[in-house]
């Protein structure tokens, strides 16, 4: 996070982007900026808790992430560099979307490399490269309210989270193993954020949710549609909720990744033909890529290079 | 029974308005007693077991509810917080309809698991072996514990309701014609159930019915009230047997011709 840059974007690159141009640094006007820092800062001092604010239409639809993007607006500086992941990839069409919306409206450099990003949004995963002290990745987040599943009325939500009347999350965690033998939430896997407030990591699988423990990098979540903002500051504790018999546990794969052979990694199965053939790769691209450019090789680049080499 | 009242209730009212909810309602429940509120429709039994239980707030009067640790505590005087602990720790209801007292999306299990969750139960198998010995404890076949109470009879749906409620060993438990609903067979049933229940746990129990069968049965003490005002108060056999008011008169007649 860089010094908030106030000047109006001038000078448009071409006539079509002249309506944007005429928008203020990062789109939003310093006002709005304002009040969504105020909501971070307040849910940077409550970490977990859920602060309600006064979510703006942005140029996209609510299901592409406007809470992220109002968020990285809000903080989003001219020296900042910015990377855009959606489902761990940097090149799907709302990646591509978002990333070119900021370099419009913000004219800030762009990255897919994760070491290099000053600034994260994400959609569905957290990075494999460990983030570290000065990063903040932005999720964009389309439920934020983990008692949502049992109680649909906001105002007993609202009540439990204030009397940490929590039992309910466990009785979703009861249904599962009672249902399937074991806790089968796999993606949006409820945590408790510094010992108080439960949160939901919505949507990440939970492999991740142990990346999120005590982060040196800030993490913010923004909710669009639902109107809330919610953070976890730097080495904050962040436990995913479990029983004593049934531990939590994060998905295992039982092969290493087709391209780069990285093991405890996040992998995606990817159809290669209608014959039923797969592989199975980083979810991470830039995870993947950097590591087939440092020379690492999985089964399935070794089986082509050879194929190549006959 | 213990030398003291488990709850003390003095000059409580509630108005709607202009409207006569109760007024200037005041007893003591002991420990082990089990209260029959009785009346005709609209009499204010409702009213009353609501603002006892503190899911209504009185417009005078107070309350105290001696805790375990011996004190006696205003209920109107306590923190919301402290109140929920309360009512699902020490304190049931059991609501007439069971839809209004079970997550009927969620398995009996759950359903009665939950208040041991609430209090910080974080072991699957304990938490299930406790809710199944609640099941077979209301005769509910325990090969049901996965069922949800959709696919339950009414009368399994309150028993249900009552397991869940007792699980985390209550003190005093409120019930709003808990056999309303039901066949006059599957009445009896649960009659016989809570009565059982209720002597073997030594629970106090504030009953509202309109039935005087069912204060019979149940109850040591009854209270019958008209227009929101409790016009008799005595020993269960007593007031059924010798009713002195003209109106309980007419009451206990009108049942004794069916
Ligand atoms: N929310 C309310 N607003 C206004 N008046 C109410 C409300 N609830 C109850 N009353 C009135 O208070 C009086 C007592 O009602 P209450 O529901 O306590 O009676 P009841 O004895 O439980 O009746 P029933 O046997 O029909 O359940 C009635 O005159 C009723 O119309
Ligand atoms: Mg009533
Ligand atoms: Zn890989």
């Amino acid at each position: 996070m860089s010094a908030p840059h106030t000047e109006p974007v001038t000078a448009p690159e071409s006539a079509g982007e002249a309506e944007l141009a005429a928008y203020n640094f990062a789109y939003l006007d310093e006002q709005t900026k304002r009040m969504i820092r105020r909501a971070i800062l307040k849910a940077i001092a409550i970490p977990g808790y859920q602060v309600p604010f006064a979510s703006r239409e942005m140029p996209m639809p609510y299901g592409w992430g406007t809470g992220g993007v109002q968020v990285t607006a809000a903080i989003i500086g001219p020296e900042d560099v910015l990377k855009v992941i959606d489902q761990g990839a940097d090149d799907t069409t709302n990646a591509v979307s978002i990333r070119a919306f900021f370099q419009k409206v913000a004219a800030v450099r762009a990255t897919t490399h994760t070491a290099d990003a000053t600034i994260i949004q994400t959609r569905h995963r957290i990075p494999e490269h460990t983030l570290k002290e000065g990063q903040v990745l932005v999720y964009q987040v389309p439920i934020p309210e983990p008692l949502r599943f049992l109680e649909p009325r906001e105002t007993e939500t609202r009540k439990m989270h204030a009397l940490e009347e929590y039992g309910l999350m466990h009785v979703k965690l009861y249904e599962d193993i009672a249902r399937h033998g074991r806790i089968a939430t796999t993606y949006a896997y409820p945590v408790k954020v510094h010992g108080r407030y439960v949160m939901d990591p919505s949507p990440t699988p939970k492999f991740d949710n142990p990346k999120m423990h005590r982060s040196e990098a800030l993490q913010l979540f923004g909710a669009g549609r639902e109107k809330r903002i919610y953070a976890v500051p730097p080495h904050t504790d962040v436990v995913s909720l479990d029983f004593e018999d049934h531990p939590f546990e994060v998905q295992q794969f039982d092969r290493p990744c087709a391209l780069c052979g990285a093991t405890h990694v996040y992998l995606d199965e990817v159809v290669l033909d209608d014959r039923g053939g797969r592989m199975f790769v980083c979810s991470d691209t830039d995870y993947c890529e950097t590591r087939q450019a440092e020379g690492h090789v999985g089964e399935m680049l070794a089986t082509s290079e050879r194929e190549a080499a006959e | 029974m213990s030398d003291m009242p488990l709850l003390k209730v003095r000059s409580l009212s509630k108005f709607y308005g202009n409207r006569i909810g109760c007024h200037d309602v005041g007893f003591d429940l002991w420990p082990g007693e089990v209260l029959a509120i009785v009346g005709e429709s609209g009499s204010g039994k409702t009213t009353l077991l609501n603002c006892l239980s503190t899911r209504l707030m009185p417009s005078t009067g107070d309350v105290q509810y001696r805790m375990r640790d011996g004190d006696y505590r205003d209920l109107y005087r306590m923190s919301e917080a402290e109140r929920r602990v309360l009512m699902r720790t020490d304190w049931g209801f059991v609501h007439q309809n069971p839809a209004d007292g079970l997550r009927m999306t969620v398995s009996a299990g759950a359903n009665v698991g939950e208040r041991l969750m609430a209090v910080g139960n974080r072991h699957y198998g304990r938490i299930r072996a406790t809710a199944s010995e609640w099941l077979s404890r209301v005769e509910i076949e325990t090969d049901r514990i996965d069922d949800q109470p959709r696919a339950f009879s009414g009368g399994m749906r309150q028993r249900l309701q009552i397991a869940r409620n007792l699980v985390t060993s209550p003190r005093l438990v409120f019930m709003d014609e808990p056999t309303g609903g039901l066949d006059v067979s599957v009445q009896a049933r649960l009659l016989d159930l809570v009565r059982g229940l209720v002597s073997d746990l030594g629970l106090s129990a504030i009953v509202v019915t309109h039935d005087l069968a069912v204060a019979r049965l149940l109850s040591h003490r009854m209270m019958v009230m008209k227009g929101g005002h409790v016009i008799e108060h005595g020993l269960t056999d007593r007031v059924l047997d010798d009713p002195r008011e003209p109106y309980t008169q007419l009451l206990v007649s009108s049942i004794l011709q069916v």
